[in-house]
């Protein structure tokens, strides 16, 4: 179960935003935590909270492959990412390292910033807590799953590629 | 139902004879490719497994390109874990300063990459080989480290849009101009997950400099992979540089589009995407008040010989204007070596640019040529996201090195007819 407050970003958020590349030269989690959404919200890093969520609109994470990007979200300690629609590798990558995220056209357009959100991931069911509203989330392939329940690529790697 | 040449290439690396759109599948790789910025995340990544030997040294590609020459001690850092660990797993295709390019203009200049393979890169414009008939996609660093361990991907068989392109390309017009056109029409989630195949009258006649470009910024429409099947063209530039067998795949007549689009360019002027998305695209005749500071021409988009010569065709015997900053980046050292010998160096030089080594650079704000608060930049790169070469209040238009060119003789956004 996921519960934390909403911070509400528009369309086409993109990974320069989320992680600008001049702190692309380093691989530590915190300090990439530490300027995480710098170039959309500067003040993101000192106003979120851990358990908090990022709900945004279409094509959240678009731009470039850098891991980077969902990586200073999760070290954050962000919850999950709520959005109408996902780029592609920001996507997969999400998957592969762990940080929930989930596809909700109608919850990413109606909840708004500062409303307490639940996620119930066993019955794809995001609850606005705030308004009362319930909405459904594009359920995930089942080798996704296979992934996300492993705790990421690594791990699922681990298990399936490298115990024989 | 037939297939179409992206799922027949998937089919081939996944023990297919039959594939389509949405299927899940863990496909071979043939090419997997790693940065200066991404390979080290994949590095520490695999070394979590305690696998002792890569899967196949010989499919990884290590180019650090990004912020080299490093520009920092931690970029340095970086640079010193990919030069460690291609030693350690004795992978050939390691390339250092002297001998590295732009890795999207360096792996189908040197036959890395050739038709037929399944190619992943840890870099959003890996995107870019489909032009030579390769199924070719952009992932994450953690992807990469599964396929240094298991020679695999995790891929969803995409959806093809098929984009056909009709009538004659005016001069000045180039395949940058193309694919911002479609950007422009179809928006820059026009294509999400989708494959986008490039066909049609104008894309035979095109160059695979100009095919390269366009499926360079297949991303920017959120596409999985840009491609184009392979004929005569892709025959004369692989041939002499594959460094292993190709396979040209193409659509059968009756595989299955989600849609297509079909395009007259007869008319299309050279086009400009303005400031913060790669969809705000105009003709370059309506922007001729936008003042400029800088110009970049280089990057994987279009810092190929052909962008070079283009260049310094407008500029010979001319200086640039006195406001702007002229920065050259040729995408290889055999392009820089050929610049070299043509006479274009001479002609940036004279014309009071920089001729750079090759690099990212600036493309990604790293480097080379950083932005202040409110600097505008005309650049031939292929994204215009607010701050992405600088300060995150600087701006950047996008166009192909034509107009670049000629915009730095005036200071302003310029259609290239207009320099004599």
């Amino acid at each position: 179960m996921i519960n934390g407050k909403s911070w509400k970003y528009g369309d086409n958020v993109n990974t320069d935003e989320i992680i600008p590349a001049r702190y692309l030269n380093t691989t530590n989690e915190k300090e990439l935590a530490a300027h995480c959404m710098e170039d959309i919200d500067p003040e993101f890093v000192n106003k979120a909270v851990e358990g908090d969520i990022i709900v945004a609109g279409d094509n959240f994470g678009c731009g470039s492959s850098r891991e980077h990007a969902p990586i200073s979200i999760k070290a954050l300690g962000i919850s999950c990412v709520i959005a109408k629609s996902f780029a592609r590798i920001f996507f997969r990558n999400a998957i592969n390292i762990g940080l929930p995220i989930f596809e909700s056209e109608k919850a990413g357009i109606e909840i708004s910033d500062g409303d307490s959100v639940k996620v119930d991931i066993n019955s794809n069911i995001i609850t606005n807590l705030t308004t009362n509203k319930e909405y459904s989330f594009t359920p995930f392939a089942d080798e996704m799953k296979d992934i996300i329940k492993a705790g990421g690529l690594m791990e699922y790697i681990k298990v399936n590629y490298c115990s024989s | 139902m037939g297939m179409t040449i992206t799922e027949k290439i998937i089919a081939a690396h996944s023990g297919h004879q039959e594939i389509s759109a949405g299927q899940f599948v863990y496909a071979d790789v043939d090419i997997c490719l790693g940065n200066d910025i991404t390979a080290p995340i994949a590095i520490e990544q695999f070394e979590t497994l305690g696998v002792e030997k890569v899967f196949n040294p010989d499919s990884i590609v290590l180019v650090p390109d990004h912020f080299t020459p490093n520009k920092d001690i931690k970029s340095a850092q970086n640079s010193k874990l990919l030069r460690e660990f291609a030693l350690k797993h004795q992978i050939k295709n390691y390339f250092e300063v002297g001998r590295v390019g732009i890795e999207h203009v360096l792996l189908p200049e040197q036959g890395i990459v050739v038709p037929g393979d399944l190619v992943i890169g840890a870099d959003s414009h890996t995107c870019t080989y489909g032009a030579m008939g390769i199924f070719s996609t952009g992932v994450g660093s953690t992807d990469l480290a599964a396929c240094y361990a298991t020679g695999k991907v995790w891929l969803k068989v995409p959806e093809t849009i098929k984009f056909i392109f009709n009538g004659k390309l005016n001069e000045w017009v180039s395949g940058k101009d193309l694919i911002l056109h479609v950007i422009g029409d179809i928006g820059v989630d026009g294509a999400r997950y989708k494959a986008m195949e490039f066909s049609g009258s104008v894309i035979t006649d095109l160059s695979m400099d100009d095919r390269l470009a366009m499926c360079n910024m297949a991303i920017e429409a959120g596409a999985k992979n840009g491609i184009i099947e392979p004929d005569d063209c892709t025959e004369n530039y692989v041939n002499g540089r594959a460094q292993r067998e190709y396979k040209f795949y193409s659509s059968d007549a009756d595989c299955e589009y989600h849609e297509i689009h079909e395009y007259d360019v007869s008319a299309l002027s050279p086009q400009v995407a303005l400031p913060n998305l790669p969809e705000n695209v105009r003709p370059v005749e309506e922007l001729s008040d936008i003042t400029i500071d800088q110009v970049v021409i280089g990057s994987c988009t279009n810092g190929r010989i052909s962008d070079l010569r283009i260049a310094a065709q407008i500029l010979k015997d001319k200086k640039i204007h006195p406001s702007i900053r002229l920065i050259v980046i040729p995408g290889t050292q055999d392009v820089y070596l050929e610049a070299l010998k043509e006479g274009l160096i001479e002609v940036f030089i004279k014309a009071e640019g920089v001729v750079s080594t090759p690099t990212c650079g600036p493309c990604l704000g790293g480097h080379m040529g950083i932005l202040a608060e409110g600097e505008r930049a005309l650049s031939t790169t292929n994204r215009n996201f607010a701050g992405r070469m600088g300060h995150p209040r600087s701006e950047v238009y996008l166009s192909n090195p034509a107009v670049a060119a000629a915009s730095a003789v005036t200071g302003k956004i310029t259609h290239p007819e207009k320099i004599n």
